[in-house]
């Protein structure tokens, strides 16, 4: 995957909570069987009408969020099913950094292994950013090496994030190479077995 | 004295592979369940790197998501048909066992494992779903996992994780007559809200619990990711045991028996220690009903859909607002004047043996009330069969329902199963998301029984207080 040291962008707001898979990528689009091109389908059925027809009430669909590549929600995000198309629809469209309060387990474990990185910050922080980006064009600069996240207008928090899922980001690492590092281990283990 | 534990340490300990300063734990995987929807990348992923299934024999596979439910001969929906198609190329290829969609152990993944017995206690189990959390009713530490980490343990038979923190939700007392364990899951999420369990793993213990069957309990376990809990489970009884004797995949005659005697040594010690504690009182919980779009928006059977007034800050008031909306409910009715269009009973919640039986219970001499479409989707092949050799199946028929085959059909609408838009649907699925059975369609979620009556009536109706006009 696509390393991610420090990264720049434009900031969508997405002012809701508990905002599920489902809703990221609706299963229809879960029939295809490569990892490439779910960006256009995206939020579809808040996108869309039924017709196919962008919806102009529906916020990611305004002009002044084209190129956005950091997403700000509510608490809760990534919420239900597992499916890894949410992450590859997301980072297919362009987001590379996702900011909430708090994010489903198996989603934000998704993100990591996708070159996304999931940045958790108080309830608090997260609502000034949002409002920062629903009233202007607003970038910020997240810094996943000293962990931190600001912009050039005096705002700066720093975040946690555990120390492997970090490195892997860092490096971009393809986890089962590092894994078979401990083929020992697991072969050692197998032959305990009963 | 040893220091006591919970089963999840138990479950943990025996399947540490390597532990390091500054990295989660590297776990062993037991069972690694596989369907067609998030498997075709895993696979793609093993053919780039020229790796190998390193256990396919701790692998099972089958097609449940998108298949479709009648007329299986010729799937029309080419893009389906690929999807599966794919899927017994890459167990061919990769030598996975599969139980293909005209096979008799075909069914929905979490229906499967603990019917064929491959779902045992002690085991760690894992599937790229999220309700993988189901197979903890029989006390294994089962969960979900994202196609990436199916790869990974396709290729190494292992994952790598954090200890997530353990939770004691403990149901004191006993649930009432015509109250499931599928009320009792949605009154959980409903008083605690649909994110208490986000980074632990619960076990439910308690009286009421332990009455529970195991079907009973998989429907618990089955909607803790609807708790944002990383797996729960249930520790083993003889319950447990008795369930899984005679099964396929569990061992036979003095092998069962020291089996067994092991599982039951799995159960949490007297005086362990949970990172958190909720408790819950089974005497007070009704027949559940959801009103809104995620599984904590849910009131008893008698109540009243909640008004924007009832809630506790501006969030909540926004998300009620927005519920109502998509749900075409004004607040403040009745949740039993609601009449609905469609009964879905099915899905890894609530399609076994005992749910079908229940239903048909309630069923049995009635009709599907004109405006109302009925089906039911069993959730495996031999629990189709099962329930044909009863004469369920009869039953439901002649009360107007769709008998139909195996899958995950209308639980979340991949196939032709579909909820039109605004139109609303009693389901004994887990999940009332926005779309999830249909784009604009409206879910709500209930019990079997709950369903069937709703079924009969048109609208929702406490099943205890069921009276049915005699047909004349
Ligand atoms: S029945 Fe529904 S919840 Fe269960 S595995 Fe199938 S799609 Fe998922």
């Amino acid at each position: 995957m696509e390393p991610i040291r420090k990264h720049q962008g434009l900031v969508y707001p997405l002012n809701r909570a508990n905002i599920d898979t489902d809703q990221i990528i609706p299963k229809q689009f879960l029939k295809r069987i490569s990892r490439k091109g779910f960006g256009q389908f995206v939020f579809y059925n808040w996108r869309f009408d039924s017709k196919g027809k962008l919806r102009e009430d529906f916020s990611l669909n305004q002009p002044k969020y084209d190129g956005a590549s950091i997403l700000v929600a509510g608490e809760n995000f990534g919420c239900g099913s597992s499916r890894e198309h949410a992450p590859w629809a997301l980072e297919d469209y362009g987001f590379r950094v996702i900011i909430a309060p708090s994010f489903a387990d198996i989603f934000f474990n998704n993100c990591t292994k996708n070159g996304i990185l999931p940045v958790k910050l108080p309830e608090d922080k997260v609502q000034t950013l949002i409002d920062n980006a629903e009233a202007d064009t607003y970038h910020l600069t997240v810094d996943l090496e000293s962990k931190k996240v600001f912009d050039n207008q005096g705002f700066e928090t720093t975040f946690d994030i555990d120390d492997y899922k970090r490195e892997m980001l860092l490096n971009g690492w393809d986890e089962i190479a590092v894994t078979l590092n401990y083929e020992n281990h697991i072969a050692t283990f197998e032959a305990n077995q009963t | 004295m040893r220091k006591p534990k919970t089963i999840i340490e138990k479950i943990w300990d025996r399947h540490m592979v390597h532990q390091e300063e500054g990295k989660p734990d590297l776990m062993y995987i037991d069972l690694h369940l596989v369907h067609e929807v998030t498997s075709p990348q895993a696979f793609e992923g093993l053919r780039i790197n020229n790796r190998k299934v390193r256990r396919p024999d701790l692998t099972f596979a089958t097609m449940d998501h998108n298949v479709p439910t009648i007329h299986r001969n010729v799937i029309k929906d080419e893009v389906s048909k690929t999807q599966m198609e794919t899927l017994k190329d890459n167990c061919e290829e990769f030598d996975v066992p599969l139980a293909d969609i005209h096979h008799p152990d075909q069914g929905i993944v979490h229906v499967i494992g603990p019917e064929l017995g491959l779902t045992q206690p002690g085991k760690t189990i894992v599937c790229g779903d999220s309700h993988t959390s189901t197979h903890g009713a029989f006390g294994a530490l089962a969960f979900g996992i994202g196609t990436s980490e199916v790869e990974h343990v396709l290729a190494t038979q292992t994952v790598w994780q954090a200890k997530p923190k353990t939770m004691n939700v403990k149901v004191n007392g006993t649930l009432g007559t015509g109250v499931t364990a599928k009320d009792l899951i949605l009154a959980i999420i409903g008083k605690f809200g649909v994110k208490f369990g986000t980074g632990h793993i619960i076990e439910y213990t308690g009286e009421a619990i332990r009455n529970l069957p195991m079907e009973g309990r998989m429907t618990i376990c089955n909607m803790s990711i609807e708790a944002g809990a990383r797996a729960g489970l249930i520790s083993p009884d003889d319950t447990t045991v008795e369930f899984l004797r005679g099964k396929r995949y569990v061992p036979e005659g003095e092998a069962f028996e020291r089996a067994a005697e092991d599982w039951k040594s799995l159960a949490t010690d007297d005086g362990a220690i949970y990172d958190e504690v909720l408790e819950i009182n089974a005497d007070e919980i009704e027949p559940q009903v959801s009103w809104g779009t995620n599984p904590s928006m849910c009131i008893p059977v008698s109540a009243n859909v909640p008004t924007i007034d009832d809630a506790k800050d501006d969030n909540e008031r926004n998300d009620i607002e927005r519920a109502l909306e998509y749900m075409g409910l004004e607040g403040g009715e009745p949740i039993s004047s609601v009449e609905i269009e469609h009964v879905f009973i099915g899905s890894c919640t609530n399609s076994r043996l005992a749910d079908l039986r229940k239903a048909s219970s309630i069923i049995k001499g009635q009709k599907v009330h004109p405006n109302v479409r009925a089906m039911v989707v069993p959730g495996s092949h031999s629990v189709k069969t099962a329930a044909e050799e009863e004469g369920i199946d009869q039953i439901f028929k002649d009360a107007g329902f769709e008998w139909r085959a195996a899958g995950c059909s209308m639980c979340l609408a991949m196939n032709d199963d579909v909820v039109p838009e605004g139109e609303r649907c009693a389901s004994t699925s887990n999940r009332n998301f926005e779309g999830r059975q249909g784009t604009g369609a409206r879910t709500h979620l209930v019990s079997p029984e709950m369903a069937a009556a709703a079924a009969i009536k048109g609208h929702f109706v406490d099943v205890r207080h069921l009276s049915v006009p005699t047909p004349s």
